[in-house]
């Protein structure tokens, strides 16, 4: 997959596997078996994080409880409505 | 990390949207959701059900205007190395596009982002480097992390970020089509939050739902906008809480504050639209490509600037008809050899129209 220049406003998930404080970098995983430098002057973060990659730099975290928080409701609103 | 791809949660959805028998129009300003909306085929159940999915102006190379681009080709002709994402070299000019600069063999580099373009300006101290800052609020930290840096006296912007929530205002205070709820950028949100967008429920009795990329996270949306009609409730509700939090990203927020102020700008197919674009403050001129090289592009500020001709890139982004409806979409123009900047960009509404062409 290449992560290329045309893409202005995608952004896609990636795990922090490498910190270098010294000037604000990582190396995220984007779980294909690509690998990049990223900058994360934008994000306080840690080893094993999930995050979003954009244009070279980390913008948020991806926060896996909230993820399952979602499906969750999802799978009860709907639970809800056959319910009905 | 991630399994949003539930087929039976999804027909679940689409089936009990269909029984509430309704007739609604909702619009996204993103060329992601369009991509989800088209590529799944949302767009087509959705208008079974009674639903109308439009793509406003989400789409930042589509809204950068005809005068930004000949801006960089001014620049180019003038020597610059010109670097920008990679849809916007493409972005035809009044003329002739940066592509066909860079075949006339003009210094035109596509870049992955401002950080790749510093680099460029650092291994050429001899040269100067103007980078085409390109993008909404998903985009803006990052340029302005990178000056908050102090990249080299060879390096500067042309700045072209703009900013969402009054842009939609406009669209809305155009009265030009009808909105019956709001679907917003999840990217953009994860930077500005969810309070930006809450004057516009509270004014105008819209309901919005920021909303993630999956099929599952737009057909939720759509599925929670309608609940809010029904209740008669308008709000912002987040459903892309595994990435959006409420106040935003606050640290991108404070290095955006920190480089740029508020200004209004022009966008592609609109008026100019008051406090929906970026400059940087003066205390940042030396990287102000509009500033620096002044005289390079000083014919260009009275000149008026034509669309292309036929091309109807303006009402598409102001929502008014879809890339079908459009005389020149698949005629003459194409991904290949595009007319107008939708059908150039990867987030433009024809590009993406074109590209699932053969899925239906």
């Amino acid at each position: 997959m290449i992560y290329n220049q045309k893409i202005v406003c995608l952004a896609i998930p990636g795990k922090i596997i490498k910190i270098d404080d010294k000037d604000d970098s990582a190396t995220v995983d984007y779980g294909d078996g690509t690998k990049r430098m990223i900058n994360i002057s934008l994000v306080d973060v840690k080893i094993g994080d999930y995050v979003l990659v954009h244009a070279g730099f980390a913008i948020e975290k991806l926060d896996e409880v909230e993820a399952q928080k979602t499906l969750d409701l999802f799978r009860e609103m709907l639970s809800d409505l056959e319910g009905k | 990390m991630f399994s949003l791809n539930d087929n039976k949660l999804a027909h679940e959805i689409v089936s009990n949207i269909k029984k509430k028998k309704i007739n609604l129009k909702f619009m996204h300003v993103c060329g992601t959701h369009q991509d989800t909306l088209v590529k799944h085929g949302l767009d087509f159940f959705l208008k079974d059900c009674g639903i109308e999915i439009g793509q406003g102006p989400g789409c930042p190379v589509c809204v950068t205007t005809p005068k930004e681009i000949e801006e960089m080709i001014f620049l180019a002709k003038n020597g610059k190395i010109v670097t920008t994402f990679g849809d916007m070299i493409r972005v035809p000019g009044e003329k002739k596009s940066l592509q066909n600069l860079k075949t006339e063999g003009y210094d035109i580099r596509t870049v992955y982002g401002i950080e790749d373009a510093v680099l460029i300006a650092k291994s050429n101290p001899d040269k100067e480097i103007v980078f085409m800052a390109v993008g909404f609020e998903t985009t803006a930290p990052t340029t302005a992390s990178a000056i908050l840096k102090n990249p080299p006296e060879n390096f500067s912007i042309l700045c072209c970020h703009r900013t969402i929530p009054f842009a939609l205002k406009t669209i809305i205070d155009m009265g030009e089509l009808k909105i019956d709820g709001l679907i917003e950028p999840g990217h953009v949100s994860t930077i500005i939050g969810i309070e930006p967008y809450e004057f516009i429920s509270r004014e105008y009795n819209i309901p919005q739902v920021i909303a993630g990329f999956e099929p599952i996270d737009i057909l939720m949306g759509v599925w929670m906008l309608i609940i809010q009609i029904e209740q008669n409730s308008p709000f912002v509700q987040n459903e892309y809480s595994r990435a959006v939090k409420r106040d935003g990203n606050i640290k991108a927020q404070k290095v955006m504050n920190k480089v740029f102020e508020v200004c209004d700008v022009k966008w592609r197919g609109f008026p100019i639209i008051p406090k929906s674009g970026l400059v940087l403050k003066n205390d940042f001129d030396q990287y102000d490509s509009r500033k620096k090289f002044e005289d390079d592009i000083i014919d260009l500020q009275n000149y008026k600037f034509k669309e292309p001709k036929g091309c109807r890139c303006g009402e598409l982004l102001r929502g008014l008809i879809s890339p079908r409806e459009c005389p020149l979409f698949g005629v003459k123009c194409f991904p290949d050899n595009p007319i107008g900047p939708c059908m150039v960009s990867i987030e433009g509404s024809c590009n993406i129209e074109f590209k699932y062409l053969k899925n239906k």
